[in-house]
């Protein structure tokens, strides 16, 4: 999984953990303020995109005095690579954690090779 | 601002933020506790009425969260523990923080300390801190 270069809109790189095993790989992003409804994931062709829009409770007339999160979205986009199974891709997101998971396909699963000693 | 963004921009965003940050250089005093870990990610803002707080923490039990005021200063403590890495994985990524963390605020004097909420929703606990009565701008009607 290679990333690949920016949209043009502005938006925040969500930090992320990718860990491969035998099985597949699993992805997990921090998006904290966005809501289950603002999440957006895309795969087009081998492009994996995620991307969320921040909706915090902020009450009428509130002025910034200090801001570390200092836009409304995030996103980051990944290139995935041919051996995963993009169709059978499994998402989950709880309290601003996205836990995705992209298994690989079956030919791309690790096959144990008897070594014959002649 | 001094604090090292845990959500980095994309490459123009972030000239934009060097260019004002150097333009604020000269005439910005750092906090005194300000270039400690930052995590989380803090947006501080308020109204006549009250002090918002909103600290970025993810992916945490609600329950394990430590928000206290304590003469002024508003202290959140919590652990985040990190995900289990099953045996023979390969760790391609390691950008999430984990671990215990601590941040301060130093909220303004006309705060009322006992009139707080805090609500934790989408991975963000939001501390609500009215201020006095006293300190809220009245209109004075003139006879």
């Amino acid at each position: 999984m290679a990333e690949s270069k920016p949209h043009p809109e502005t938006a925040l790189l969500p930090p992320v953990d990718v860990v491969e095993d035998a099985s597949g790989i699993t992805l997990y992003a921090d998006l904290p303020g966005v809501p289950k409804d603002s999440l957006q994931l895309r795969i087009e062709a081998e492009t994996l995109t995620i991307e969320g829009e921040i909706d915090l409770d902020i009450p009428e007339g509130m002025e910034a005095s200090h801001a570390e999160v200092s836009l409304p979205r995030y996103r980051r986009v990944f290139t995935l690579s041919k051996e995963l199974d993009s169709t059978r891709v499994e998402a989950a997101f709880n309290h601003g954690v996205l836990t995705l998971r992209i298994p690989k396909a079956e030919h791309a699963q690790p096959r144990k090779v008897d070594v014959k000693i002649l | 601002m001094l604090y090292r963004t845990l959500f980095p921009r994309d490459l123009f965003a972030e000239l934009d933020r060097l260019q004002r940050e150097m333009q604020q250089a000269s005439e910005w005093s750092p906090s005194i506790r300000g270039l400690t870990r930052g995590y989380p990610a803090m947006n501080v803002g308020g109204n006549a009425k009250s002090v918002e707080i909103y600290a970025f923490v993810p992916g945490i039990d609600a329950a394990s969260l430590d928000v206290q005021i304590e003469k002024g200063v508003l202290t959140i403590t919590g652990e985040r523990k990190s995900a289990e890495i099953p045996e023979k994985a390969a760790v391609h990524i390691d950008e999430r923080f984990a671990g215990r963390f601590r941040r301060v605020v130093t909220l303004p004097d006309d705060v009322d300390a006992n009139a707080v909420e805090a609500r934790y929703r989408d991975g963000v606990l939001h501390i609500s801190v009215a201020r006095k009565e006293a300190a809220q701008p009245r209109r004075i009607t003139i006879q």
